[in-house]
């Protein structure tokens, strides 16, 4: 009797909890899955090698590179910046942390679109920095500078915000363990703090990555739509959409759904192995 | 080595933590710093440390001022209540992990490092566990593997911060014992901040009693217990009654009719502290504490009853054999205690 009341507490009727079951797994077909599913309907639906032909063509492979080096300079930079900002805000008591705290979380509520405009605004030809830069021929609106610029805005918060809550949580007590025990300052960093954040610090990375080659509106301010030069793979794929070219659109769009769906399938074995490694931690 | 402290001051804020304070550790010696949270005892660890530094005053590690030299130079062993263990490190690599990131010059190979470490866990008695993960060891073998660690870079000075604070009963009384014989193996200078009294007397060479960032006072555990110096030490170390008593023309008359010279005071207030088991029965008519039992309890051969006298609750301890209950009428003799008024203190003991 006992027993059976408890579960009567502690689980819905089975109606009810069929109703929530479906009505969520409704909502993710029409909303992620369909969507997703259509992408690649849409990329084949002319066939293989119209398929390959869209994407083996040079302005695609332009738009590919492009987005694949602005991920590579933006992201490494993010990883300092995000570790040093992380490490600074938990181990330190400094004036102006809460400010900092505060300015790491600014890209998150600003529109991208904006955070482009100021951009454009700071270097563009009509701005103070412009005709400096103009001097120097340094370009930087309507150039790889710009889009590297402005993507580093946009992805600034993943790292340090996947670092603060464990590096908080962690406590400062293994640090001065590790300096007690005549440590450097830079040993306690490589041999302590870090491969206790490694997990956090990849998942950030991933995050930060996945950001970093999907953003459209920042960089759709500052690159100026130049094919072959300051396209990338998000732009590209507007342009052939707004040009009709539609399987052309949704093969390119592939790839980055394809990039979208191995981060998510990478993010989830860490979480995976993160988890396991998160369980530890509360055993110790 | 022998350390020394002096008159050193630190404040977070407003709060004076520590409070011009000095003190000397004997070299070898096994010193507790006992004292209510808040007291500043794991501060004053923390300034000898180099975790925190002094606003003013010195820490001499024989001799030498340490008071500008950052941890990592002070060489010392500092053991948290948490264990600190470096989770993603092996049992072995923890303790190996002092003298693995020495200066080349002064780093001994990678097979005497392992070999030292090794020895060090034996010296632990934890053999055999050196490939284990710290979340795979108990409470009391982490704290363990903590201190096989800090010994590893031979400190000139162990300091451990409420070392057996969040360990079980059991394993902190096994611990304590083992702590000691490891003290008189090793011979390290050693200071531990305990809240818990009955750690610190049991433990320690002597004793610094702590409160308000202040001491209170130094000195074994049975000088501590026996003749506290301040109402603070008699009321935070074992138990105690206190009872106020006015002072006239400096004299104190006792519950008993004694009378007891209070110089110092002339008129006023003073303190009589005294412990429940310095208290005997008195037969009726005699003078002494009279009072109405209230409750009694016994555990094991002594009962504790409590008294409601004109002066207040007392607590005495006498042998559970004593025929006593609840309601009963009774006198009380105090057999030993202490008087303070003001800055002024009389120990007294009863002639009887």
């Amino acid at each position: 009797m006992a027993l059976e009341a408890s579960r009567r507490v502690a689980t819905e009727a089975p109606t009810v909890r069929w109703a929530a079951i479906a009505l969520m797994g409704a909502f993710l077909l029409l909303f992620l899955l369909m969507p997703l599913i259509g992408v690649f309907v849409e990329a084949f639906r002319r066939g293989v090698p119209a398929y390959l032909d869209a994407i083996r063509d040079p302005e695609a492979i332009a738009a590919i590179r492009l987005t694949v080096t602005v991920a590579l300079i933006s992201v490494p930079l993010n990883v300092v910046f995000g570790v040093a900002a992380a490490w600074a805000i938990t181990k330190f008591d400094f004036p102006g942390k809460s400010l900092l705290t505060t300015l790491i979380d600014l890209p998150f509520s600003i529109s991208p679109v904006i955070a482009g405009l100021v951009y454009v605004l700071l270097y563009g030809a009509g701005s103070l920095l412009g005709p400096w830069l103009r001097l120097h021929g340094i370009e930087v609106i309507f150039a790889v500078p710009g889009i590297v610029l402005a993507t580093i805005f946009v992805t600034l918060p993943f790292v340090a915000r996947e670092l603060i809550p464990l590096m908080e949580a962690q406590g400062k007590t293994e640090e001065i363990a590790a300096l007690s025990l005549g440590a450097s300052g830079w040993q306690t960093f490589w041999k302590v703090t870090l491969p206790n954040i490694r997990w956090a610090l990849l998942y950030g990375v991933l995050l930060c990555n996945a950001r970093a080659m999907g953003e459209f509106g920042a960089v759709s301010v500052v690159s100026g739509h130049i094919r072959g030069q300051t396209n990338t793979t998000p732009l590209y794929v507007e342009i052939l959409y707004n040009e009709y070219n539609f399987a052309a659109a949704f093969a390119v769009a592939s790839i980055l759904a394809l990039l979208a769906l191995v981060t998510l399938a990478a993010k989830t074995l860490l979480e995976w192995r993160y988890g396991h490694g998160l369980a530890r931690r509360n055993g110790h | 080595m022998e350390v020394t402290v002096q008159e050193i001051s630190k404040a977070f804020g407003d709060t004076a933590a520590v409070h011009d304070l000095s003190l000397e550790i004997a070299s070898g010696e096994l010193l507790a710093l006992l004292g209510p949270s808040g007291s500043g005892k794991t501060t004053l660890l923390r300034l000898i440390a180099g975790i925190e530094f002094a606003d003013s005053g010195k820490v001499l590690f024989g001799g030498q001022d340490t008071s500008r030299l950052p941890i990592q130079e002070r060489q010392i062993g500092f053991v948290f209540q948490n264990y600190a263990l470096f989770r993603h490190m092996r049992v072995i690599d923890n303790i190996a992990f002092g003298l693995s990131v020495r200066k080349r010059a002064r780093r001994p190979s990678k097979a005497d490092i392992r070999a030292r470490a090794l020895e060090l866990l034996e010296l632990v008695q934890l053999s055999g566990l050196d490939q284990r993960f710290p979340h795979e060891l108990s409470g009391g073998q982490r704290q363990r593997v903590a201190l096989a660690r800090a010994l590893a870079i031979e400190p000139r000075v162990l300091l451990l911060d409420e070392p057996f604070g969040a360990l079980d009963a059991q394993v902190r009384k096994e611990l304590r014992a083992w702590l000691k014989e490891l003290h008189r193996k090793t011979g390290h200078t050693t200071l531990f901040v305990t809240h818990d009294q009955q750690e610190a007397l049991e433990l320690a060479d002597r004793v610094v009693v702590m409160n308000a960032g202040r001491i209170e006072q130094v000195g074994t555990p049975s000088e501590i217990y026996d003749t506290p110096a301040t109402p603070f030490v008699f009321s935070f170390v074992g138990q105690a009654n206190r009872i106020g008593l006015p002072v006239v023309n400096g004299q104190v008359t006792l519950p008993g009719g004694e009378n007891v010279e209070m110089a110092g005071a002339g008129h006023g207030e003073a303190e009589l502290f005294f412990r429940p088991h310095d208290v005997a029965l008195s037969k009726t008519g005699e003078s002494g504490l009279s009072g109405r039992v209230l409750t009694k309890k016994r555990s094991g051969l002594v009962s504790a009853v409590l008294v409601e006298t004109s002066f207040g609750l007392v607590e005495a301890e006498f042998p559970s054999g004593e025929p006593l209950h609840a309601g009963q009428e009774i006198r009380l003799s105090v057999l030993r205690g202490a008087l303070f008024s003001g800055g002024d203190s009389v120990r007294w003991v009863s002639e009887r």
